[in-house]
């Protein structure tokens, strides 16, 4: 059992859990991920860690509450225990290399896993520029940990509320327009932002990362569930990734299968809408 | 010949009376196992009860008494797991089914899945003589009865040597991983397993589905190793939370078994194998056995169902995916390139998916699988083969007919084709020698990989086999563990 050591509410949607968890927090490097199942009749499901440490034996996890299992996640609270919790697992990020100008875009809840690789770049030497975009202002999440650690930062959200009025391919486009030299985009965020992502950087030649979140059962290369095709090849998320090359991954197929479980997730939605009530 | 045939006059009492008319010789008919109480195939399909139902007390017993307790046996032989299986045969008949049970668990840990789903007609009652003439003795169907027995009765545990003082870290929780432990407890050593599932078993968890072998009775067996002193560790992928040099060199361990198995589900090199209603069989049984999607949405785990579902493949893995799928409601059928004669299934398996219902296409293989624009499947083209010369393992060869292109009807399609060895140990693990399958290399003899006191076993190391190579393999290291820490 792993005991939940502190919890924050970043938004309506997203919350934080810092979880105590010392052996996968004395090996655990950014870009990796957890499987957790929260009890008995829970499922297994993947979050790539918003962060660790070492020295006081936690990993901390930032999610949004989409499903059944997020919400329940999301209703846990200092002192409760989740049953399993699995990790680190998947490749970590190539983040203690120096590339030179390091442009890293987080979107939605993907700017949290986004925050401890940008932070190593940046601790590696690299240039660090961030873009932090959302839908609304509201949704924006980890702004002042993103700011403190960039040399230079961004915000975008879809209705202007902050930032750039736009998406945070606006910022990336025109960062590429004024000829600025990238020599590295990493991006994560829901599908289609990182689907465009890559669009924008593929004719500038810009070398793209991304952090895919495909669904898995086991999380080590056992079921098969999180495979994506990357350069026409069948790739398993999670001993392979979960980091691809942006412009290598077929991202509609990515959203096809990561759609495939939709009719379920509603009929558990509406279980868990039905006994704790609240929800959408 | 004719001399054993001789001996193998019956002891047992109740026989068929011998025929009056005067033949040249009196010899009667050749003896039949009794048969296995089974649930009616109609209403087994239709939920995940236990298919075969065991022995009586009194079904046992006749049949052991019908064993001519060879004075040079050949069944012993036959079993990966050395099972004195004249001595407990003979218990059986003379009806002390504890001491049976303990002499049994002497040398197998893990007998009541054994008695299941070891395939004995390839083994211990391919070798025994009495079917020689006759139907084997139902060896498996004793080793189930009596472990069975065992459970429901209490099994007290055995003595164990003191304590040697020495600590050994197992990797996997599957048959070899707890076959290892099993042996290397009795030898008076400390043992700890690292799980990386939430549940022990490996495959006989996430794999075989409880229709075949009931996860309480896996459970069991595991619970009477931890009775014995077995530490289990779950959520421990090794490899990533520690590593193997770690347990040898922080952790005090004096040695290492892995037992990773071959997790990695193939996929064929066709197109459409990513459409979302194409599964691993891997995945689809991971979700019903290990997570009870069966039982969505009050476990939270889900599972696709089509309406026709076709399986590829031809082995056990198969034969479980498709009978698994007949008790949620599809139809489903078997697409197998090769002949039905070259099944790798168990007859057994195969004869109940049939009573089940299972349709079965030999001599077809997939060439695509169909999808819509959302994704979802909606059908498989597929090629009729025949039978070409024989290839390096010794069967034909399938090969194409030129023109006999077909769409099948399906709506989900599961891949059960084989596993390859789990790369993460080996990743993580500098020195070790990796085959170009991927698997690990050994000493045959003991069970040693290139990197000293790091033993392997099962799945891992001779790719995807049974439960009770597996199991066997354990049984090695254990020796060989043993052997090196004492000389």
């Amino acid at each position: 059992m792993y005991e939940v050591l502190d919890k924050k509410i970043i938004n309506e949607i997203t919350k934080m859990l810092v979880v105590q968890a010392p052996d996968i927090a004395r090996v655990c490097k950014p870009g990796q991920f957890v499987m957790i199942r929260i009890n008995e009749t829970g499922e297994r499901f993947p979050l790539t860690v918003a962060d660790f440490d070492r020295k006081k034996g936690t990993v901390t996890i930032t999610f949004q509450e989409v499903g059944k299992s997020t919400r329940l996640l999301g209703s846990l609270n200092v002192g409760d225990k989740i049953m399993d919790f699995v990790g680190p697992l998947g490749k970590p990020s190539p983040s203690d290399k120096v590339f030179g100008t390091i442009v890293a875009i987080g979107g939605g809840c993907g700017s949290a896993i986004v925050y401890p690789v940008a932070r190593a770049f940046k601790e590696a030497g690299n240039t660090l520029i961030t873009i932090n975009g959302a839908r609304t202002m509201d949704l924006l999440i980890y702004r002042e940990e993103l700011e403190s650690i960039s040399d230079e930062f961004y915000e975008t959200t879809d209705d202007g509320t902050c930032g750039t009025h736009g998406f945070v391919t606006t910022v990336l486009g025109d960062l590429i327009k004024q000829g600025r030299k990238i020599d590295l985009v990493f991006a994560v965020g829901p599908v289609p932002m990182m689907k465009f992502v890559a669009k924008t950087t593929e004719e500038a030649k810009i070398h793209t990362m991304v952090s895919l979140n495909s669904i898995m059962v086991d999380g080590t290369g056992m079921c098969g569930a999180c495979r994506v095709s990357v350069d026409g090849q069948m790739k398993f998320a999670c001993v392979d990734g979960p980091e691809f090359d942006g412009h290598k991954v077929d991202f509609d197929e990515l959203m096809a299968r990561l759609n495939a479980y939709v009719d379920q997730e509603a009929v558990s939605n509406e279980k868990w809408a039905s006994e704790h009530g609240g929800a959408e | 010949m004719t001399n054993k045939e001789k001996k193998a006059a019956p002891k047992g009492k109740g026989k068929p009376p011998t025929k009056k008319a005067a033949p040249k010789r009196k010899r009667k008919p050749p003896t039949k196992k009794i048969p296995m109480p089974e649930q009616d195939a109609k209403k087994r399909s239709h939920n995940f009860d236990e298919v075969a139902l065991g022995y009586t007390a009194k079904q046992a017993k006749a049949e052991a008494a019908k064993c001519i307790q060879c004075r040079n046996p050949k069944c012993i032989s036959g079993c990966p797991v050395e099972v004195d299986i004249k001595g407990f045969v003979l218990l059986v008949a003379e009806g002390k089914f504890m001491e049976a049970a303990a002499m049994i668990k002497e040398t197998n840990s893990l007998p009541a899945i054994c008695g299941r789903v070891c395939p004995q007609e390839t083994q211990c009652e391919a070798t025994c003589i009495y079917g020689i003439r006759n139907e084997p003795i139902a060896i498996g169907r004793l080793e189930r009865f009596v472990s069975d027995y065992a459970r429901l009765h209490g099994e007290p545990l055995p003595e164990l040597p003191d304590k040697i003082g020495k600590k050994i870290a197992v990797i996997g929780a599957g048959p070899a991983g707890l076959t290892c432990a099993g042996d290397l407890t009795n030898m008076g050593y400390d043992v700890t397993i690292y799980e990386a599932f939430h549940k022990p078993g490996g495959v006989l968890i996430y794999g075989i589905p409880e229709f075949r072998l009931p996860k309480d009775v896996v459970m069991a067996e595991v619970e009477f190793l931890e009775k014995l002193g077995v530490e289990i560790k779950y959520n421990h992928v090794i490899g990533k939370i520690r590593t193997i040099s770690e347990l040898m060199e922080e952790d005090g361990f004096n040695s290492v078994f892995i037992g990773s198995g071959a997790g990695a589900p193939n996929f064929m090199r066709i197109a459409g194998m990513n459409l979302i209603n194409v599964f691993s069989a891997n995945e689809f049984l991971t979700r019903v056995n290990l997570m009870k999607a069966y039982k969505f949405p009050e476990y939270d785990t889900p599972v696709k169902v089509g309406k026709r579902i076709a399986i590829i493949g031809g082995g056990n893995v198969a034969m479980d995916a498709a009978r698994t799928s007949l008790r949620l409601g599809a139809e489903a059928m078997i697409v197998y390139r090769r002949a039905r004669e070259q099944l790798p299934a168990r007859l057994e398996e195969v004869h109940h998916a049939e009573e089940e219902g299972v349709d079965f296409n030999f001599l077809v293989n997939p060439i695509e699988v169909l999808g819509d624009e959302k994704g979802s499947v909606i059908g498989m083209k597929c090629i009729r083969m025949e039978l070409g010369e024989p290839d390096d393992s010794g069967r034909r060869r399938p090969v194409p007919i030129e023109g006999s292109e077909f769409d099948l009807d399906v709506d989900m399609v599961i891949v059960a084709i084989g596993n390859s060895p789990n790369p993460i140990i080996p990743e993580s693990t500098p020195g070790l020698k990796i085959s170009r399958w991927g698997t690990i290399e050994i000493n045959e003899e003991t069970g040693m990989t290139d990197v000293s006191g790091v033993f392997a076993g099962g799945d891992i190391v001779t790719g995807a086999a049974t439960v009770i190579s597996a199991m066997g393999a354990g049984k090695r290291a254990a020796r060989g563990i043993h052997d090196f820490l004492n000389k």
